[in-house]
C-alpha cells in the first residue's frame, strides 16, 4: 500500500536557484510527481517526500524539509 | 497547427527529430513538439559518438563537429594511464558534435521533409477515449490545443512522462541513474583527438569522469556517479569540482550542465495501444558507456517506419507495433545494450584494486580494432576466470 501524500507533515523544497532543470530527478520519481515544463521543475501533490530525487540531484537543489 | 496528424512526435531530441524526419519522407502528416524555446539546449550530454554510427543517419558537417577523436584513454584508479590508439581501424573513430547545432539540423531536416514543428509547446497529458490513447494535450504560451493522432511517439527523453501517463512504468532505479554533472572548460592542457576516461570508486563511484576534447584547448569535463552514491556533501557537483580543481586549476568554466542519465535495462515494452516510446524515454542509453546518441536516432527512425508500416494497414494496437519492440530488441543494439549492461553490472561491483589489474592487463593487448566489445573479448582472453564472473554474458561474446 502506498503511503498516503505528506502524512508525515514533511513536504519537498525545490531551491530554484540551485536547480539545473535536468530531470534527473524526474525519471526516478516512484510516485510521477515531479514534472519539468521547461525551466521550472513543479511538483504535484501526490508527492511522498520520499526524498528519492532528493539524493539523486547532481547539484542538490531538492530537500525535504520537516514542518514543525 | 492542425487538430490531427497521422503521427504526433513528443520531444525534438535526436530521437524525436528521426522519428519524425523518417515518417515525413514516408508521406505521413506529422507534427513534433519541442517543450524548449530552443532546439538543442541545454545540452545535457558529453557529445561523443562513434564515425561509422553516426553515418548511418546523417553526413558529417563541420558545422556541427567540435573534434575529431582518433583514440581513447583509461585511466586506472591508481593513475595508471590505458591508451587506445585507432591506427589500426582506418584511424576512424568518433567525433564530439556540437549538440546544440546537431540537434538543430536533425530537427530542420524533419521540418524540410515536411514534418510541422512547434516549440515552446509541451504536451501535458494524454488523450484517452474508452481507453485509448487518441492524442495530446498541448499547451504552448498560454494557449491549449488538443491534437488527435493515430500513433503518438513519445521522446520525451530522460524526464520522460507521457508513456507514464499512459501506463508504462518508465521509472529508473536509484542505484542506475547517473548523476550527472558537466563543464565545458577552456584554457585546458588536453590531448585534443582523445577521449579520457577516469575510472574509480575514488573519483566516480560506479559511473565514470570524462573529458571529451571540444578543441585544441577546450573539452566537456564530466562525471556521472550512481544515484545510490550520491547525497549532500558527495554529489557529482562535489565529486568534479575536486577533479578539477586539481588537475585543471587555471581552466575556464564556461559552461555548467547537469543530468540525469539512465543506465538500467530499457523498459520491459516499449509500446502501447497508439504509443511507441523511443531514445532515452525507452531508456535506450548504452548502459556501459552512457551514450545515447546513436541508440535514440535508431529507435526513433525504426519506431517511424514501423508506424508507417502500421499506419498503412490501418493497425495501431500493440500487438501490430510490437514489430519495432522486437525488432530493436533483435538489433545490434538490442543486443550491445543487454551484453553492455551485463558488463557494467560486473564493473560497477569491482574494488579499486581489480580495477587496476583488470586496466593493467588490457593495456598490454594488442587491439586489432577500436570497440568496446573487442576489448572485453581480448580482456576474456586474458582473464578466464572472468568468464565465470560473468556467466550467462561469457556465451553471448565468443
Amino acid at each position: 500500500m502506498k503511503p498516503a501524500p505528506n502524512i508525515f507533515s514533511r513536504m519537498l523544497n525545490v531551491h530554484r536557484d540551485v536547480c539545473g532543470y535536468c530531470g534527473c530527478c524526474v525519471s526516478v520519481c516512484p510516485e510521477g510527481a515531479l514534472e519539468l515544463i521547461d525551466a521550472y521543475l513543479s511538483v504535484e501533490e501526490n508527492c511522498t517526500s520520499c526524498g528519492i530525487c532528493a539524493k539523486v540531484c547532481p547539484l542538490g537543489a531538492l530537500e525535504v524539509v520537516h514542518e514543525k | 497547427m492542425k487538430s490531427k496528424y497521422e503521427v504526433l512526435v513528443v520531444g525534438g531530441g535526436p530521437a524525436g527529430a528521426l522519428a519524425a524526419r523518417t515518417a515525413a519522407e514516408k508521406g505521413l502528416s506529422v507534427c513534433l513538439v519541442e517543450k524548449r524555446p530552443a532546439i538543442g539546449a541545454p545540452v545535457r550530454c558529453a557529445e561523443g559518438i562513434g564515425k561509422e554510427a553516426l553515418a548511418e543517419f546523417i553526413a558529417p558537417d563541420p558545422c556541427w563537429i567540435s573534434a575529431e577523436m582518433t583514440g581513447a584513454g583509461i585511466i586506472a584508479p591508481d593513475g595508471f594511464e590505458m591508451t587506445l590508439e585507432s591506427s589500426l581501424a582506418g584511424g576512424k573513430v568518433g567525433y564530439i558534435l556540437d549538440r546544440k547545432v546537431f540537434d538543430r539540423e536533425l530537427v530542420w531536416q524533419a521540418a524540410d521533409a515536411g514534418a510541422e514543428v512547434y516549440v515552446k509547446t509541451r504536451a501535458s497529458a494524454p488523450i484517452m477515449h474508452e481507453g485509448r490513447l487518441k492524442g495530446a494535450q498541448l499547451e504552448y504560451c498560454g494557449n491549449s490545443a488538443k491534437v488527435m493522432a493515430d500513433v503518438v511517439i513519445a521522446a520525451d527523453g530522460v524526464e520522460s512522462k507521457f508513456g507514464k501517463w499512459c501506463g508504462i512504468d518508465t521509472t529508473v532505479p536509484v542505484r542506475e541513474i547517473m548523476s550527472s554533472v558537466q563543464y565545458v572548460m577552456t584554457d585546458i592542457d588536453i590531448n585534443p583527438h582523445a577521449t579520457i576516461f577516469y575510472l574509480g570508486n575514488e573519483v566516480a563511484p560506479e559511473g565514470y569522469l570524462w573529458v571529451f576534447p571540444k578543441g585544441k584547448r577546450a573539452a566537456n569535463v564530466g562525471i556521472g556517479i550512481s544515484g545510490r552514491k550520491s547525497g549532500k556533501g558527495h554529489r557529482a557537483k562535489d565529486y568534479l569540482d575536486r577533479f578539477v580543481k586539481q588537475k585543471f586549476p587555471h581552466g575556464k568554466t564556461i559552461e555548467c550542465i547537469v543530468g540525469g542519465v539512465s543506465v538500467c535495462r530499457p523498459l520491459e515494452c516499449t509500446v502501447a495501444d497508439h504509443l511507441m516510446l523511443v531514445g532515452d524515454a525507452a531508456r535506450v542509453v548504452d548502459p556501459l558507456t552512457g551514450g545515447g546518441i546513436y541508440n535514440a536516432m535508431y529507435t526513433g527512425r525504426l519506431a517511424a517506419e514501423v508506424a508507417a508500416d502500421c499506419i498503412a494497414k490501418g493497425d495501431l494496437s500493440k500487438k501490430a507495433l510490437m514489430v519495432y519492440d522486437q525488432e530493436w530488441r533483435a538489433s545490434k543494439m538490442g543486443k550491445s545494450i543487454e551484453r553492455n549492461y551485463h558488463i557494467k553490472e560486473y564493473l560497477i561491483k569491482q574494488p579499486d584494486e581489480k580495477l587496476n589489474a583488470i586496466i593493467h592487463s588490457v593495456s598490454k593487448l594488442d587491439l586489432k580494432e577500436f570497440s568496446t566489445l573487442t576489448l572485453i573479448k581480448e580482456l576474456l582472453k586474458v582473464n578466464p576466470k572472468l568468464l565465470v564472473e560473468l556467466g550467462a554474458l561469457a556465451a553471448s561474446i565468443r
